[in-house]
């Protein structure tokens, strides 16, 4: 039986830039700056001071809470300062800048690696939490939390997301083909704290060579267990819901959570991350970003450390081409623009993407014309179109009796309007103010 | 490296292709078929009539809202479906003045594209068709001569046009209504009957609609479901009464082409629910249907697609469509 999702977009998927190109690594910037807010929940409190020697892997924050994650020195070096820095949210926010010592061999403090074989779930989930493994996504959501359900609640599956259905992005697709190994190793480690028999791998049909891979490298004792899907080529399959619906026909309720239907979703990029905490006892310290786009000159799959500036990525890559005209962090679909080439990498980055003026030309913008094409794109079934009109209007509290809180600004609308008109953005905009003023009760 | 001025927009950062005049000028370039097919019929005079309405549209159009508004390709629709609709041998003054009425006040009134209620068009045709019933309902016969005009295109302006020496018949509908009538399946086809200037060329509006709907700038679920229904309700009606036509002759009659192809089909005054479509679709077949048969005109399509246009904002709201997740929520509360 063939499932998938209803309605969703066709994006051009762009991936040939860097689909196969090897993963290099970068050498160590000069500097590097570490938010201490990169992930979903509370910001992490900094545990240095200026002028700090920090070694690459120690400890700089400590997670203020349950849902909150620890960051990590990316470099070795010394603390420069703890100070607002452009943020890739778009505001200034507070930063732990690390200058790299120049000359250092990097070598990391020794430390000892446990074995995961002789844990118990608890102590994997304290070690996941401790290395500050947070969704590499996008979205950023602290990992150990999904690896605690509820009492009430029973997982009897874990979906492995490697769609990667944003175009231009590489991040996963290159995992899953350098690194399979570690995806199996990340996903037992899951299986084993959830205690569940069944894993799902996702994978977009677009990336058979990552499919093959992981289909290969499956251990022995794994085999029916964790099984690996081709999934049809649409964006947005990646979405938590979409990729449930397609994987297991499960429909998550509204307003609720993958755990209300039995499922729990990890990154492929964050189940990899998992094994390699438990390989090389090295916390989050480093990710896999894509470099993209045809405004830079050389696009390249890095291993970088997290924190790199854009202007040490760019370079890396060649530099920019002349036209370039727009930064983007993440895919080009859901993807912030960038305000400052200073802004850096973090842990949830999965990609840049450098557009050029040919892309980003303003269109203009023309009535609603009510085509409808809105309604056939909305992955979620809602009605763009008069939550559109109604956005325009500022009438926000009647947005959300058409279940603007549905929404997950995926961007399908927004894409395939022919009158250019932004839905997207007025429904960010509109939840933004909704959140700024709640409905006096 | 020198650092760019970097821009800022909003998510996403790539778009579909299509644009609002690009679908307007896509479906301009797929009415040219049915044009030529009307001046092969029709000679000069559709000509005229076209240019007339035309005119009347953009000039309307550029009046109100100036040059650059011509530029969407909107206006130029509504000038070439309104010529279509109307007979081959009405004066170019009385074209004019529809096409006038149909963008002032069948949108602009309104507020400009994407306000408007009723397809702009067919609102120019059923006021002509009030004021100047005579010129509306007269519908000369395939010339020998292709030059001769059809009619008195070229009458004074608020003159009455002059009996010109042309032979005049019933559409087939006119016929089959008032005549008991029919007329062969072949002709309707090809177009070669009276009627007016779109009413024809069945053949060649189907897969005009057809391309549109591949690339989807026409909603097939509008056309089919009113050819759906039509047909149903043909066959029944015929089945009890064998005095009333046929599916085929109903489908291939009148102005149910052109009509469910492309005026119902107008994304403006159309549903945007898929589910709405259906139900408009059906609401048009039945109507035309029944004014065929049982009401004092021997047409229908024009009124029928106008009272479902009244009716979209209801259709659309009782089809709003299912929200992911509501089902499952309510289940699990």
């Amino acid at each position: 039986m063939r499932m998938k999702f209803s309605h969703g977009v066709h994006p051009p998927e762009l991936k040939a830039l860097t689909e196969h190109v090897r993963i290099r690594r970068l050498p160590f910037p000069d500097e590097v700056v570490l938010p201490l807010s990169q992930h979903t929940g509370k910001p992490a409190k900094p545990i240095v001071r200026v002028g700090d020697r920090v070694e690459r892997g120690d400890k700089i924050a400590e997670a203020d809470g349950f849902v909150s994650s620890p960051v990590h020195a990316s470099a070795a070096g010394t603390v420069a300062a703890i100070e607002l820095w452009p943020h890739a949210s778009g505001v200034f926010q507070e930063s732990i800048r690390i200058a790299v010592a120049p000359y250092d061999a990097q070598v990391p403090r020794k430390r000892i690696i446990p074995d995961w074989r002789g844990l118990a779930k608890e102590e994997i989930v304290e070690q996941v939490r401790q290395a500050g493994v947070v969704g590499l996504g996008g979205a950023a959501f602290p990992t150990h939390v999904k690896l605690v359900p509820p009492k009430d609640t029973t997982i009897d599956t874990i979906v492995i997301n490697g769609c990667e259905c944003e175009p231009y992005l590489t991040t996963d697709h290159r995992t899953m083909v350098e690194y399979p190994d570690r995806v199996h190793l990340g996903t037992r480690l899951m299986m084993k704290t959830l205690g569940v028999d069944r894993a799902m791998i996702g994978v977009e049909n677009n990336k058979p060579d990552a499919i093959e891979r992981l289909q290969a490298t499956i251990p022995e004792d794994l085999k029916g267990k964790v099984t690996v899907h081709g999934l049809t080529v649409k964006y947005p399959q990646g979405a938590e819901k979409m990729l449930i619906k397609s994987l297991l026909n499960r429909e998550v309720p509204s307003g609720k959570l993958p755990m209300h239907v039995g499922v729990v979703v990890h990154n492929v990029a964050s189940v990899a991350t998992i094994a390699e905490v438990f390989e090389t006892g090295l916390p989050l310290v480093e990710r896999i970003i894509t470099v993209t786009g045809p405004g830079v000159r050389r696009p390249s799959n890095l291993i970088v450390p997290v924190g790199t500036m854009t202007k040490d990525l760019v370079a890396a890559c060649g530099g920019l081409t002349d036209t370039a005209r727009e930064i983007v962090f993440g895919g080009p679909m859901m993807g912030a623009a960038q305000a400052s080439l200073d802004v850096p990498v973090m842990k949830g980055t999965s990609g840049v993407i450098v557009l050029t003026d040919a892309e980003v030309k303003p269109q203009q913008s023309y009535p609603c014309i009510r085509c409808g094409h809105c309604l056939d794109a909305c992955p979620v079934f809602l009605n763009p179109q008069i939550l559109g009109q109604l956005a325009l209007y500022e009438r926000y509290d009647e947005m959300n009796e058409h279940h603007l809180q549905d929404c997950m600004l995926c961007g399908c609308c927004g894409y395939t309007c022919p009158s250019n008109i932004p839905l997207t953005q007025l429904f960010a905009l509109a939840k933004a103010q909704l959140r700024r003023a709640p409905k006096a009760a | 490296m020198t650092t760019p001025r970097l821009l800022i927009t909003a998510w996403p950062h790539l778009a579909e292709r299509d644009s609002t005049p690009r679908i307007m000028w896509t479906v301009n370039l797929t009415l040219i078929p049915v044009i030529a097919a009307a001046i092969y019929f029709f000679g000069p005079s559709a000509v005229l009539v076209l240019a007339a309405s035309l005119a009347g549209c953009l000039g309307t159009e550029w009046v109100f809202k100036g040059r650059a508004a011509l530029a969407d390709g909107s206006a130029v629709i509504t000038g070439l479906l309104l010529g279509l609709t109307l007979p081959p041998g009405i004066p170019m003054w009385m074209a004019f003045v529809g096409g006038a009425f149909a963008i002032g006040f069948g949108k602009i009134i309104f507020g400009g594209l994407g306000q408007n209620i009723f397809n702009p068009a067919l609102l120019g045709r059923a006021f002509l068709q009030a004021a100047f019933p005579v010129a509306l309902t007269t519908w000369p016969v395939i010339r020998e001569n292709w030059w001769a005009l059809r009619g008195d295109n070229l009458a004074l302006p608020l003159m009455s046009p002059r009996e010109v020496d042309v032979l005049t018949s019933a559409t087939p509908l006119g016929l089959m209504k008032f005549e008991h009538q029919a007329t062969g399946l072949g002709k309707l086809l090809i177009g070669a009957t009276g009627g007016s200037l779109g009413e024809t060329a069945a053949i060649v509006i189907l897969l005009c609609g057809a391309y549109l709907a591949w690339r989807n700038y026409l909603n097939w679920r509008i056309p089919v479901s009113i050819f759906l229904t039509v047909a149903a309700l043909a066959t029944l009606t015929h089945a009890i009464n064998p005095a009333y036509p046929g599916a085929l002759f109903m489908l291939f009659s009148g102005g149910l082409m052109l009509g469910a192809v492309y005026m119902a089909t107008d994304m403006v005054t159309s549903p945007v629910t898929n589910r709405g479509s259906w139900v408009y679709g059906f609401g048009i077949g039945a109507l035309v249907v029944v004014i065929r048969l049982w009401g004092g005109l021997a047409e229908g399509v024009m009124y029928a697609i106008l009272l479902m246009n009244a009716l979209v904002p209801f259709i659309n709201r009782a089809t709003q469509p299912t929200v992911f997740g509501t089902r499952t929520a309510k289940e699990t509360t």
